[in-house]
């Protein structure tokens, strides 16, 4: 017994008392900002894997849709200059590593969205990732906000969104103090939150799932191979009709496996960047998303 | 018939590698592995290659005692029909399975030929017809926050009596995708999404192999920092296992304490190289995030409170009867199994069985750090459990070390950056164009050249455990084969034989003790 109490007490208190306003230790990718240095571009652009930088006006492909880039959103023109979309980085810090005077990634980790197009930070602006309040649904927060309950789908995920997933209700984070929690059955569930980038194999039994969940409901894209497909969808140079012809011939620069159809018949709430998403990413994503 | 032998991290001209017919070849296999030589010698990777219309087979197998590793080959005709030698040599029934789904080959006598990453709807299962059996499904969708995959099980009332798993949902084709994205930092994110919760170890066997393939050799800053990396894996993965151990037997305060205990350790990779689960710190040819004396000090630190803690949880764990009687005795792998099997790593250590790449084929830091693999012998959750919270402090131990001699990496860190600057500033020569026309320049790959003709191995010992990529060159230097095999490959059939006999309630903690992966099975 005595042993239990001397556990218990070098246990201490761990939660994070205010999980919006934590701070992350040492070095984190969050939110970058682009510098209005001038740089050589096209090195720059060439450096991402993902081509999640491009150059001049810069247009929200609908990568939600298949798993090849597909303009099926309203495409967004801005204005000049570098950007970056957040729904297609893998934070692998390449361009600040090289760059380190034109991009730099702050430590800002609420870069949760429900606007895809807002994922898209832009050169000279250092302003926080925002919500689109023309897009929330009223019903959300007035039945969510006291008591979310979620199914969790990965569907060829890494298993390291899960793990933050997973992480985010532990003693540190404790998400379950905000009603917030992940659930066995999706009859038990408000919405699902997907990971991976959604393999063929999956794609019936995601589908499956969200039918079982009892509407109202929500979805969740948790982590940039959600979003985009990540590193396994084709390169932003292949458009749609390229890329059919390509998938079937499999010179396609992007995985064939993959079946992104869902996205396309399917509105999706919540948008949580990264590789993994963070816990205070997700945490702080959930309650935007219900709480306003 | 010779076969060629390699060490662990080494390349050699792909044409060298002994070729004979599939009678021969598949003869030497069985000697080779045959059961009595098991826990010498096993297979770490076995795939077919498709080359000049037909089909060319090759095996890699591990000698631990002699240290090296035996590779040799066959030629089969396209869509042939062969003997299988999984009934002689159990180890290789998923390779067979993987080869025949690949390249169309039928191995005829193999006792469970079924799909391996597909997965139809008319899958096979095994079934016994018998009134008094039921058999319950379960997944793709499991009740917890993980991966997909389907297990189906046969009860006796509350006794499994078989259990098949079926895996493939999380396929994505990234073997594939290693020959399609050309330039290096591509492949370097893909290294890392094999299996998420193993990026450390999956990159330092990526990076080796690559940089044999280049002829490149790492510094020993470089190396350092990766052994460092490996070990700190290990430290934070088995810390969540215990702490989900602990979770599935509902014991409240060894899942609260390993769960927290974890997160310092995860932080701390974060404050080092910015992911918490070490994606980006290992890259071929360049170290992105030195390690400095500053760092040193915190990850020291750290590592006093964290030591502290986890030893007294550890001791309370394994006096406690109510944990203990969910533990032992439950989920049983046999010595004689997982050697049939082939199982590796902490599953194969679990059951007796000494297989650690660390200490049979050295790679990165490990041949001087005297590694002595830690062996369990019942082969149970308890078995598994206590070797993990060995293994964290024999991790632990060799951190401390390490940090006695932290080395310098301001001169690498300066050359590497000279490199992507000087890349960087060719403006027009730049990366994108060259991986556009599919190229292997020099731009692409931070000016290291691929070496035509070649094939390369390279082990590393991730905390599940060997983790095995091989590559074939073309005569252009571009990567014609890529293949990865995660520890998971064999250990999954380890937990199909380990609930046999048990309470269908006990699967969620044998499953737990193994904690294996979906995806980097499913690949
Ligand atoms: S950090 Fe993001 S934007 Fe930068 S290179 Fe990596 S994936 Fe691309």
């Amino acid at each position: 017994m005595i042993d239990t109490f001397k556990i218990l007490f070098h246990q201490g208190k761990q939660y994070i008392p205010d999980v919006t306003k934590a701070k992350v230790p040492g070095i984190f990718r969050g939110r970058p900002v682009i510098s209005n240095e001038k740089v050589d571009l096209q090195a720059l652009v060439g450096i991402c894997p993902t081509g999640a930088i491009s150059e001049g006006a810069t247009t929200v492909a609908g990568s939600v849709g298949s798993n090849c880039a597909k303009s099926s959103l309203p495409a967004q023109t801005a204005s000049e200059g570098l950007s970056i979309d957040l729904g297609k980085c893998l934070f692998c810090g390449e361009c600040e590593r090289c760059f380190p005077r034109k991009i730099h990634f702050t430590q800002d980790y609420k870069i949760a969205t429900n606007n895809r197009n807002n994922l898209i930070v832009r050169e000279g602006e250092d302003t926080p990732i925002h919500f689109d309040d023309t897009l929330r649904r009223p019903e959300i927060s007035r039945l969510f906000r006291h008591s979310l309950k979620l199914r969790q789908v990965s569907a060829a995920g890494d298993n390291s969104c899960e793990w933050e997933l997973g992480a985010t209700g532990n003693v540190n984070f404790d998400m379950g103090r905000f009603g917030i929690e992940f659930v066995a059955s999706p009859r038990h569930a408000d919405g699902i939150v997907i990971t991976g980038p959604i393999s063929k194999n999956m794609s019936r039994a995601l589908q499956i799932c969200y039918d079982a969940v009892p509407a109202p409901k929500i979805i969740v894209l948790a982590g940039t191979d959600a979003i985009s497909g990540g590193i396994f969808s084709c390169s932003v140079a292949e458009n749609d009709h390229i890329c059919a012809d390509m998938l079937n011939n499999d010179v396609c620069s992007g995985s064939r496996e993959l079946d992104r159809s869902f996205l396309e018949t399917h509105t999706v709430d919540l948008f949580l960047p990264g590789n993994p998403a963070h816990p205070l990413t997700i945490i702080n994503g959930l309650l935007e998303l219900t709480r306003f | 018939m010779d076969t060629l032998r390699m060490h662990n991290g080494d390349s050699v001209a792909f044409s060298t590698i002994p070729v004979m017919d599939y009678h021969c070849f598949s003869s030497l296999i069985v000697e080779k592995l045959s059961s009595g030589t098991a826990s010498v010698r096993h297979c770490v990777n076995y795939f077919g290659y498709p080359l000049d219309e037909e089909l060319r087979l090759v095996i890699a197998i591990a000698d631990d005692a002699m240290h090296d590793i035996e590779v040799f080959s066959c030629r089969v005709p396209e869509c042939a029909a062969i003997q299988s030698v999984a009934v002689q040599v159990p180890a290789l029934s998923r390779f067979e399975r993987e080869i025949s789904e690949n390249h169309n080959i039928t191995f005829e006598g193999h006792p469970w030929m079924k799909p391996l990453r597909t997965t139809p709807d008319d899958y096979p299962f095994y079934s016994i017809d018998d009134e008094e059996l039921h058999e319950v499904g379960v997944g793709p969708i499991h009740a917890g926050v993980i991966e997909p995959g389907h297990f189906r099980f046969i009860c006796s009332g509350e006794k499994v009596l078989n259990l098949e798993i079926m895996l493939g949902y999380q396929h994505r084709g990234i073997e594939r995708l290693f020959l399609k994205k050309k330039r290096l930092i591509e492949r370097s994110v893909l290294a890392e999404s094999i299996a998420g919760d193993t990026a450390v170890s999956h990159s330092v066997a990526f990076a080796s192999l690559y940089e044999s393939l280049c002829g490149f050799k790492a510094s020993e800053a470089a190396l350092w920092a990766r052994t460092l990396a490996s070990e700190l894996e290990r430290i934070a993965i088995h810390t969540g296992d215990l702490s989900a151990i602990c979770g599935d037997v509902a014991y409240q305060l060894g899942s609260a304490v390993y769960g927290r205990l974890r997160t310092p350790i995860i932080n701390f990779m974060q404050q080092w190289c910015g992911n918490r689960l070490g994606k980006s710190c290992i890259r071929p040819f360049y170290t992105p995030y030195p390690f400095t004396a500053e760092i040193a000090q915190i990850l020291l630190t750290t590592l006093t409170v964290y030591e502290r803690d986890f030893v007294e949880m550890g001791k309370k764990i394994s006096h406690f009867p109510s944990v203990l009687s969910r533990l032992e005795h439950t989920g049983i792998v046999t010595l004689d199994q997982v050697s049939e099997i082939g199982a590796v790593g902490m599953t194969a250590r679990a059951s007796g069985l000494e297989r650690d790449i660390r200490s049979s084929h050295p790679y990165l830091l490990y041949g001087n750090i005297d590694h002595r693999p830690i062996l369990k012998h019942h082969g149970d959750v308890y078995s598994r459990t206590q070797i993990r919270k060995e293994e964290v402090l024999q991790s632990v131990g060799y951190i401390r070390d390490m940090l006695e001699n932290v080395p310098d990496f301001g001169i690498e860190t300066a050359i590497t950056r000279g490199v992507a600057g000087a890349a960087a500033d060719k403006a027009d020569t730049s990366a994108n164009a060259a991986a556009a026309v599919g190229a292997n320049s020099a731009a692409v790959n931070l000016g290291h050249a691929v070496a035509p003709g070649m094939f390369a191995i390279s082990l590393a010992e991730g905390w599940r455990g060997e983790i095995c990529h091989c590559a074939i060159t073309d005569s252009q230097g571009e990567i014609a084969l890529y293949k990865i095999k995660d520890p998971s490959f064999h250990n999954w059939t380890a937990l199909e034989l380990a609930v046999r006999g048990n309470e269908i309630s006990d699967f969620p903690i044998c499953n737990k003790s193994f904690n294996l992966s979906y995806c980097g099975h499913d690949l």
